[in-house]
């Protein structure tokens, strides 16, 4: 019963901050409410007898990325959001998208009512971090690789996206742009006077 | 008692629903960024429901690759985002529209 109360008060709460992120227009009050969801969804693991994913979202989500977001907002120092005001069908195409999804929701939650009920197995050492470390690395070795290659593919690509150019070789950049123009305007020059 | 696992599905599709409409409402790159997020989170839970439900930990390793990729996308995204308002000076998604034509 105590587990009942609980789980609906952090349920409530995800969806309250899931809400209010998309509705505040100011990038960082977003931020803000989305670091309410990851941690209420983490305690939502910790009903879920998984205390390493709950630990792992904390210190993930709301420590690592959340706080890249914030850096980020705080360095683009950015205004609000603009309204839609080019794009007015949109407003539709969403209310839909989420009549629609929200439907499939309840239809979900009826189906999964009705289905025979699995009985919840009480071991609770399924989360536990030996055993999740013990499987990681003998049975789902190849993915726990396969994503160390992508982590480091992603390192690569973010310093090449945000490197700027140092100033010799910017100039050098431009120099040859601008005989490259120049070239260019001499043969249209030339193909007119023919 | 403990919730039903229909409880923890309804949870994951009402945030999955916020997220994929949020990702349309928003006119931000950030905003679409964080929308794109509690998407993510949304299937986090489904896997960790199911693994609780059915005493398997494949569901909650699953968890850990979605939180490295979102890590990855995180790093990347916010590359672009940055690159992007360097560009021109605004990161309203409207604003990216150099491809057109």
């Amino acid at each position: 019963m105590v587990t009942n109360a609980v789980f609906f008060l952090f349920a409530g709460l995800a969806i309250a901050c899931a809400i209010s992120m998309v509705y505040h227009k100011n990038p960082l009050y977003s931020a803000i409410s989305l670091i309410g969801v990851f941690v209420a969804l983490s305690c939502i693991y910790v009903i879920l007898a998984a205390p390493f994913i709950a630990a792992v979202q904390v210190l993930i989500y709301a420590g690592a990325i959340m706080v890249l977001v914030v850096f980020v907002i705080m360095l683009l120092n950015l205004d609000d959001d603009r309204p839609l005001n080019r794009l007015k069908y949109l407003y539709a195409v969403g209310a839909g998208l989420g009549l629609i999804l929200l439907v499939q929701t309840f239809f979900i939650f009826y189906a999964v009512m009705r289905a025979p009920q699995n009985p919840v197995v009480s071991d609770v050492a399924i989360g536990k971090t030996l055993n999740i470390g013990a499987n990681m690395y003998s049975r789902y070795l190849l993915p726990v690789e396969i994503v160390g290659v992508l982590l480091l593919m992603a390192v690569i690509g973010a310093v090449i996206l945000v490197r700027r150019l140092n100033q010799p070789e910017l100039e050098r950049v431009v120099e040859d742009e601008l005989t490259r123009r120049n070239q260019e305007d001499e043969i249209g020059d030339f193909r007119i006077s023919i | 008692m403990e919730p039903s696992l229909a409880s923890y599905l309804a949870l994951s599709g009402i945030l999955f629903t916020i997220g994929a409409t949020g990702v349309i409402f928003k006119r931000n790159a950030l905003g679409m960024f964080m929308c794109i997020e509690l998407m993510l989170n949304a299937v986090n839970l489904t896997f960790v429901a199911f693994s609780r439900y059915y005493a398997d930990v494949t569901g909650q390793l699953f968890v850990f690759m979605v939180m490295s990729v979102a890590a990855a996308e995180a790093a990347v995204g916010l590359g672009i985002i940055i690159a992007f308002f360097r560009n021109s000076v605004s990161i309203d998604v409207d604003d990216a529209s150099i491809l057109k034509n």
